[in-house]
């Protein structure tokens, strides 16, 4: 198991300090706050099902950092990437408020957990449907090249969505059209119970980018910083106009697919030997204490900040109304604004009111 | 002023579109130098550009999804089906993203999904489809279907500066058999409006796309024959229906044939019969019946073709049902 970190063989110039302590400060608020959506399950307070990134912290919140807020790159964000998303500016009152179908979360309760998005600050919900996002980015990329924006985009997959048709038609269209796009494949190893040997029969995600004529690489993705070197070099190229690049990027789930997923799939002992030999916080707390200098109180101080961000936000969002019914009736379409209430909601006296002939139609319900 | 066909028509369309809005562009599988399968696209990569006139890979999902990326964005994308009948490869995304996104994520998919439809042409089963009753059971989606040269113009138009996705369908036996002067100037028809085609008194016939031709053939027959005053009503727009017309020409006749050209289980037959049920309950002198396909693929021998489809003489034989009830 990879235990060497790129993060030691860094030059200091590439981050600064202040940069890895920033990455240090994403991949603990994103473990903080996934912990605290499992007090909040385990309450009933979460309405649907939860959805853990515990151990793959470091994948989705190094490669997130890679991007350029400042020229309006753009993400979509997997399951398991709670953590980009905080990167490009979620914040986790709106992630609390999601999880708990609150009239005030980003979607208004009518989408589940992560699943939102704000190209303001450069991000796009995901559906459930996996491997759709890649097409999507690639038009989203497309209208870059289109206008002639220094913008990039980045869309990320796990190892099962890289089996759909979407993935493949998607990337294909992309490398074809040069767009400025990164395609990531977090193999954390499983698709819900599903091993990647039942996945696909290459040895590596990575070799699937020769079918499409593009680079393909591959990066320990428990290492925040080599995931940050290796999605910084595809997110320049992409701007540069050299086109998509294919990175897989090696995790591992330690959590099921969701909360109510017992794990009865995965061998005895390897949720633990993971999370023993190669915790990606642990990994880089011993780099920022070692090549950097931080120390503890350091580190101690942000999850402390952590945490008191999340107390203030979990108390903010259980007091966050539940949404009106008929709000969901809005916005199906720009026009009509409004879909109509059915019938039935509106009682037997409109029924007889609206009609003609109405004269033999039994009582009112006043 | 010349006569445009059907085709001409909404290549126009296509053409001052592209003209007024920079943001708008097309896609879809050799639509650029060689101009489209039925050459609807024919010059507009001459004029336009490869960025705006865009041959993309055979990837149906993969054009429609990055349609509705490129339109989050402030583009208007409009797609080329080869044939309608591969809209069902990009069905998921068609209904599963595209049509949730502003709801959900308040994204906006001003774009549209076009392609040449429909039978009567002896295409077969893979290239005769009318699969818009699938996409009438999903919010989010609006759906046109064109019978005259100068709607399909209007209503491309109409489609193409919507702020959610429009699916076009073009019926391909029209596409070159039917021409007409199209109106001057910037002619936009809007969308969910129905057109009386024909005015009658005795018996409606509620229709859309070549089927209207059919229904109009078949008034004119009944007209000579049986002294029979038909009113025509051509839909044009599926979703949203234009109820109000629907209920009108119910609340003139009383009595009302449904035609169309898909198959009859699950057509939107059936959903317009349901609403008539609902509008006008009371003005009925005649059960509702549907004149449509039969309920098998599309054969392509003319002979099993011609007996699947709904005919003028089927149309003319339902309408004298229903006036005799």
């Amino acid at each position: 198991m990879a235990v060497t970190s790129a993060s030691e063989r860094l030059a200091p110039a590439v981050l600064t300090r202040a940069q890895l302590l920033e990455l240090y400060y994403y991949m603990r608020l994103t473990r903080s706050l996934e912990e605290r959506l499992v007090n909040l399950y385990r309450q009933t307070k979460v309405v649907g099902g939860l959805f853990r990134s515990l151990g793959q912290e470091a994948d989705a919140v190094g490669s997130a950092y890679a991007l350029d807020r400042s020229k309006g790159d753009i993400l979509s964000p997997l399951i398991r990437n709670l953590g980009s998303m905080l990167v490009q500016g979620a914040t986790p009152l709106e992630i609390l408020r999601q999880y708990m179908a609150k009239g005030d979360s980003p979607t208004r309760g009518r989408e589940l957990n992560i699943h939102f998005g704000d190209t303001v600050r450069g991000f796009i919900g995901q559906i459930s449907h996996l491997g759709d996002m890649v097409p999507v980015m690639a038009g989203v990329t497309l209208s870059f090249k289109l206008r002639g924006e220094e913008r990039v985009g980045l869309v990320y997959v796990g190892d099962g969505a890289t089996s759909t048709g979407a993935f493949h038609e998607g990337i294909n269209f992309a490398a074809v059209q040069r767009c400025p796009l990164v395609v990531i494949v977090e193999n954390n190893g499983y698709a819900y119970s599903t091993p990647t040997s039942r996945q696909t029969a290459c040895t590596s995600f990575k070799d699937k980018a020769i079918g499409y004529g593009v680079p393909g690489v591959r990066a320990d993705g428990n290492d925040v910083v080599a995931t940050y070197e290796v999605t910084k070099e595809a997110v320049d190229r992409a701007r540069r106009g050299e086109g998509v690049t294919l990175i897989e990027l090696m995790t591992y789930r330690r959590k099921g697919h969701a909360e109510h997923d017992n794990q009865s799939y995965i061998p005895s002992g390897e949720i633990e030997r993971w999370a023993r030999e190669n915790d990606p916080l642990d990994r880089f707390a011993k780099v920022l204490a070692g090549r950097e200098g931080v120390s503890a109180a350091e580190l101690e101080r942000i999850d402390a900040r952590v945490a008191a961000e999340i107390d203030r936000a979990t108390d903010e969002a259980e007091a966050s109304p539940a949404p009106e019914p008929r709000d969901g009736l809005l916005g199906v379409y720009a026009d009509p604004a409004v879909a109509p209430v059915l019938w039935y909601r509106e009682g037997v006296r409109s029924a007889v009111d609206q009609h003609e002939r109405a004269q033999g139609w039994g009582t009112h319900d006043g | 002023m010349a006569e445009s066909t059907y085709l001409e028509a909404i290549r126009q369309g296509l053409f001052e579109e592209m003209e007024r809005d920079p943001n708008v562009f097309c896609l879809g599988e050799d639509i650029g130098a060689y101009g489209g399968a039925f050459k609807v696209t024919e010059g507009l990569q001459t004029r336009f550009g490869e960025k705006r006139v865009i041959d993309t890979p055979l990837s149906e999902a993969a054009i429609v999804g990055a349609a509705a990326g490129a339109a989050h964005m402030g583009m208007r994308p409009v797609c080329e089906m080869q044939f309608i009948d591969f809209i069902s490869c990009a069905y998921d995304m068609l209904t599963n993203y595209v049509a949730t996104a502003r709801y959900r994520a308040f994204l906006p998919c001003p774009m549209v999904v076009r392609g040449p439809s429909g039978g009567y042409v002896r295409g077969g089963p893979f290239h005769s489809q009318n699969p818009e009753a699938a996409f009438l059971h999903t919010p989010g989606l609006k759906i046109v279907y064109p019978a005259t040269a100068s709607d399909a113009k209007g209503l491309l138009k109409a489609a193409i500066r919507d702020d959610d996705c429009v699916l076009f369908f073009e019926h391909k036996y029209l596409y070159r058999r039917i021409k007409e002067e199209l109106p001057p100037g910037d002619h936009v028809v809007p969308i969910g409006k129905a057109r009386v085609a024909r005015e009658g008194r005795d018996l409606s016939i509620i229709t859309y796309a070549a089927t209207v031709w059919k229904a109009l053939e078949a008034a004119e027959q009944l007209e000579r024959e049986d002294g029979l005053s038909v009113e025509v009503l051509d839909l044009r727009s599926l979703l949203p229906m234009d109820d109000e017309a629907i209920a009108a020409t119910v609340k003139k006749t009383n009595r009302v044939l449904i035609v169309h050209e898909d198959t009859v289980t699950g057509g939107i037959a059936g959903e317009i019969a349901a609403r008539i049920n609902d509008l006008a309950f009371e003005w009925r002198d005649a059960p509702i019946k549907r004149v449509a396909a039969h309920d098998v693929p599309l054969p392509y021998a003319p002979q099993l073709e011609d007996f699947m489809l709904p005919q003028t003489g089927d149309i003319v034989r339902a309408a004298r049902w229903l006036a005799a009830y």
